[in-house]
């Protein structure tokens, strides 16, 4: 694969087919908590992508000097750092967002996205395509707890982002607000980003096949005409 | 009266898991048969008092006369990461079969965000020492209980034709959906 390829691949990667949250599984529970709507959705999942760029840039950074048997807890401090750094500053700047998101902010230290993206990626691989991988793990956490959040204020409220959606004659599903209707939402949205990677996964080899007899036409044609212009 | 209160309320009504949400990897990834679950509900309980009481004293006698509450989240961590390390080399010498038992699951308990979630709740709410050991052993009867009854569920889920794209994790959260929806019954018990 060359390096844009792969490039692109670890950028793409995070939305779907290794959605930290819809493929994953990982970092659950500020997914279920806090996406009681999707500005707090949105804003969960961008606090973790600082973190994680954070964490994930001092930790490609020092990997050499970390010995391996504490690596975990040098992890967890680094972490917890940049945690409470984001936790301060949204405390100062977003005071509504940071009560509303309540103790989930801190609790990004125990984040499992953020950890196993420190200890798989940022580890092991250079600094640059570990940044690359923290924007694109974090906006795929983003995009899932939005899309959660999104669903969930649409059934429950009836609105989107607290614009008014659906009509206020019709009363919103209130379970969607409360926590049966996050993991309900949830269970649904994780088979649904299972169906959908299987079917791209198919119309991509499909596409494959199809591009490998396109141009086995066009390699025909060009020799073909390669033959008469030398016949000429 | 106001124990009763604390304890029932963190049990039942507002279980860590099912309402607050904290600890949900646990929750999902160890409850596939009744007796990890019990296993990992004992170790949890077991954690979470003496990682309170730690943070508790952490919190009154250190962080507060120092005045350095912004470093809350660090010393919490890293007490908890030390502490399980502690109760496991200490479990490994004095009590060997409990070792056994349990040992598998502490590794795992340092990531679970019912610890931190616990103590950092207890710091919110401003509860004195006895109110928040009646918390945190609260909390962690509401977790195994949950992950005990969820478990059971899962073992007879085993036996049933779930359509293909809803098998495994999908199916899991929307069990864990109807389970809190009957935990929602005990809203304004306490």
């Amino acid at each position: 694969m060359s390096a844009t390829a792969s490039l692109r691949h670890e950028f793409s990667k995070g939305f779907l087919k290794e959605n930290p949250v819809f493929a994953l599984l990982l970092g659950l529970c500020p997914a279920l908590a806090v996406t009681t709507s999707a500005i707090n959705g949105l804003g969960m999942g961008l606090a973790t992508m600082a973190v994680l760029l954070g964490s994930n840039l001092v930790i490609s950074i020092i990997k050499n000097f970390i010995p391996d048997k504490v690596r975990i807890p040098c992890y967890i401090v680094i972490i917890a750092t940049f945690v409470t750094i984001i936790d301060l500053s949204m405390g100062a700047y977003l005071p509504d967002l940071h009560e509303a998101l309540g103790i989930f902010i801190p609790l990004i230290v125990v984040n499992c996205v953020v950890l196993g993206r420190a200890e798989a990626f940022a580890s092991r691989n250079s600094t640059f395509s570990s940044l690359v991988d923290a924007i694109s793990m974090g906006l795929g956490f983003s995009f899932a707890l939005t899309v959660l959040g999104a669903i969930r204020e649409v059934l429950g409220f009836g609105t989107l982002f607290d614009l008014q959606i659906i009509p206020e004659a019709f009363p919103g599903i209130s379970v969607f607000i409360l926590p049966p209707g996050a993991f309900l939402a949830l269970g649904f949205l994780v088979a649904g980003a299972r169906v959908l990677t299987a079917r791209l996964e198919r119309a991509a080899k499909s596409r494959q096949g199809f591009m490998t007899a396109a141009e086995a036409a066009a390699a025909a044609a060009a020799a073909n005409k390669e033959t008469r212009g030398a016949e000429a | 009266m106001n124990y009763f209160v604390i304890f029932l309320g963190a049990m039942l009504v507002n279980n860590i898991v099912l309402v607050q949400f904290l600890g949900i990897c646990p929750f999902l990834g160890v409850s596939s048969r009744i007796s990890t679950a019990i296993g990992m509900g004992l170790a949890v309980m077991f954690v979470m008092t003496i990682a309170t009481i730690a943070a508790y004293l952490i919190q009154v006698f250190l962080l507060v006369p120092l005045s350095l509450e912004f470093l809350q989240t660090v010393a919490f961590i890293l007490v908890i990461a030390s502490l399980v390390q502690l109760v496991d080399i200490v479990m490994k010498k004095v009590s060997p079969p409990l070792h056994r038992a349990l040992g598998v699951f502490l590794p795992l308990i340092t990531t679970n965000c019912a610890i931190l979630g616990v103590a950092l709740l207890i710091m919110n709410r401003e509860y004195n020492l006895a109110e928040s050991i009646v918390f945190a052993i609260a909390s962690a009867l509401g977790f195994a209980l949950a992950l005990f009854i969820f478990a059971g569920l899962r073992e007879r889920l085993e036996l049933y034709d779930v359509p293909k794209a809803m098998q495994g994790a999908p199916i899991a959260l929307v069990t864990a959906g109807l389970l809190a929806l009957a935990f929602m019954g005990f809203a304004g018990l306490a």
